[in-house]
């Protein structure tokens, strides 16, 4: 069971939620975090996991044997993405513009291209106070694709290890990113649930409506929690009535919250009537999600 | 020799294009005899590494020299590999490329020694 959390728009309570579920989560399931916002990862500032294992990741870009490469130019042709380029008796390979999608060693007629690992992050991960494999990729400064350091954060990250009281099953939590962009939908591919944090406010619809919209493209179903509640309009309220998506938590505009997160305390564990509040929007959930 | 212009537009009497990736079309132009060639741009509206695209036309079209109002990182290594002279003209001034061909032949142009700013990917 995975479940993904997502807004859209930054700043909405991402983290916040994402990290208060997996809190309460752990009562029933071995439970797996992934922190997905590789640009600026920031859950493990609540969860308190010893990063202690650290992997390098990147994209496997292309190496071209100049003694095999007869410089036919059918490499760059192929490249959708320029990364590659053949001028006269030369071939140059731009390493940041690669995605590492290996068309230019299949389609090589000579087979002059290898492919070599070009580290663009890290995925770091450990165990959390609570019991939590958590895991999170970090992007290296001055890179611009975040997809193959999530692709390999879902494929790489340790599983959660079954509780001492028993075989539990596992649920996984993603901390999505914030946009609507690639690394977003590369989130939210293959997970079971998305969980939108909104808050009431004409600018948190419009980067909601964007998210819906990639969830219902990937056939995902979807439910919202509105942060903030208080402030703003009604108008996310009748969008997600409207548009089948249920609300299943409301968190108040509350200036203690705003303190608790800022000290590094999760909603949870600021007040037990969150922890209720999240064991029954995990419940919703599970309901949610056809079995 | 040939020398390749950056201009927006796909007529001769065209202003010239200060950007070098995203240039609208190139005049190919021979400076021996003034006759000229128009070329769209193919890298107009690449997804990206539009420079490495552009360089790597030019370079086809037989230029040994180019000129524009800017180049970035990946353009210029591209364009030193074909062994293209670059060159730079003010964009900021409205000129069509008669003129900046006559700069050119006259060589009052500046030539380019590297990358004229840090590229745009990823912006």
């Amino acid at each position: 069971m995975r479940i993904v959390v997502a807004s859209g728009k930054g700043g909405t309570g991402k983290t916040t939620v994402a990290t208060s579920l997996a809190q309460v989560a752990t009562e029933g399931y071995a439970v797996r975090f992934l922190d997905c916002d590789v640009e600026a990862p920031n859950a493990e500032l609540f969860l308190h996991p010893s990063l202690d294992v650290h992997l390098d990741v990147g994209v496997q870009v292309p190496r071209v044997d100049a003694q095999t490469c007869t410089y036919c130019g059918t490499c760059a042709e192929i490249c959708r993405f320029n990364a590659i380029a053949v001028v006269g008796e030369t071939t140059l390979v731009f390493d940041d513009l690669c995605h590492g999608c290996g068309s230019c060693t299949w389609m090589c007629p000579e087979q002059a291209i290898t492919e070599h690992l070009f580290v663009t992050g890290t995925i770091d991960s450990g165990i959390t106070p609570d019991g939590i494999a958590f895991a999170r990729g970090l992007m290296n400064v001055g890179q611009a694709m975040g997809v193959p350091i999530l692709r390999e954060l879902k494929k790489r990250a340790p599983a959660a290890t079954s509780a001492a009281t028993g075989v539990r099953r596992a649920l996984e939590i993603r901390d999505a990113p914030p946009g609507a962009s690639c690394p977003v939908v590369e989130t939210m591919r293959g997970a079971d649930f998305v969980l939108f944090v909104t808050e009431p406010t004409p600018f948190g619809l419009h980067d909601l409506k964007q998210v819906a919209a990639i969830a219902r493209e990937l056939s995902i179903p979807a439910g919202v929690v509105v942060n903030r509640d208080g402030i703003g309009d009604d108008a996310v309220d009748a969008y997600c009535a409207e548009s089948d998506l249920p609300i299943l938590l409301r968190i108040p505009m509350n200036r203690c919250i705003a303190e608790a997160i800022a000290a590094g305390r999760t909603l949870v564990e600021t007040d037990a009537v969150y922890r209720s509040q999240f064991k029954n929007l995990l419940e919703r959930i599970l309901t949610e999600v056809p079995q | 020799m040939k020398v390749a212009i950056s201009i927006a537009g796909e007529t001769p009497d065209a202003p010239f294009d200060a950007r070098f990736g995203r240039a609208e079309s190139f005049c190919l132009a021979e400076t021996d005899t003034g006759a000229w060639t128009l070329h769209a741009n193919p890298a107009l509206s690449a997804a990206g590494g539009a420079g490495v695209l552009a360089a790597q036309f030019i370079a086809r079209l037989g230029a040994q020299a180019v000129v524009s109002g800017a180049y970035g990182p990946k353009a210029y290594r591209t364009l030193s590999a074909a062994h293209i002279d670059c060159f730079l003209a003010p964009g900021n001034e409205v000129r069509s490329a008669a003129e900046i061909l006559d700069a050119f032949t006259a060589g009052s142009l500046t030539p380019a020694d590297g990358a004229t700013h840090g590229g745009h990917h990823g912006d």
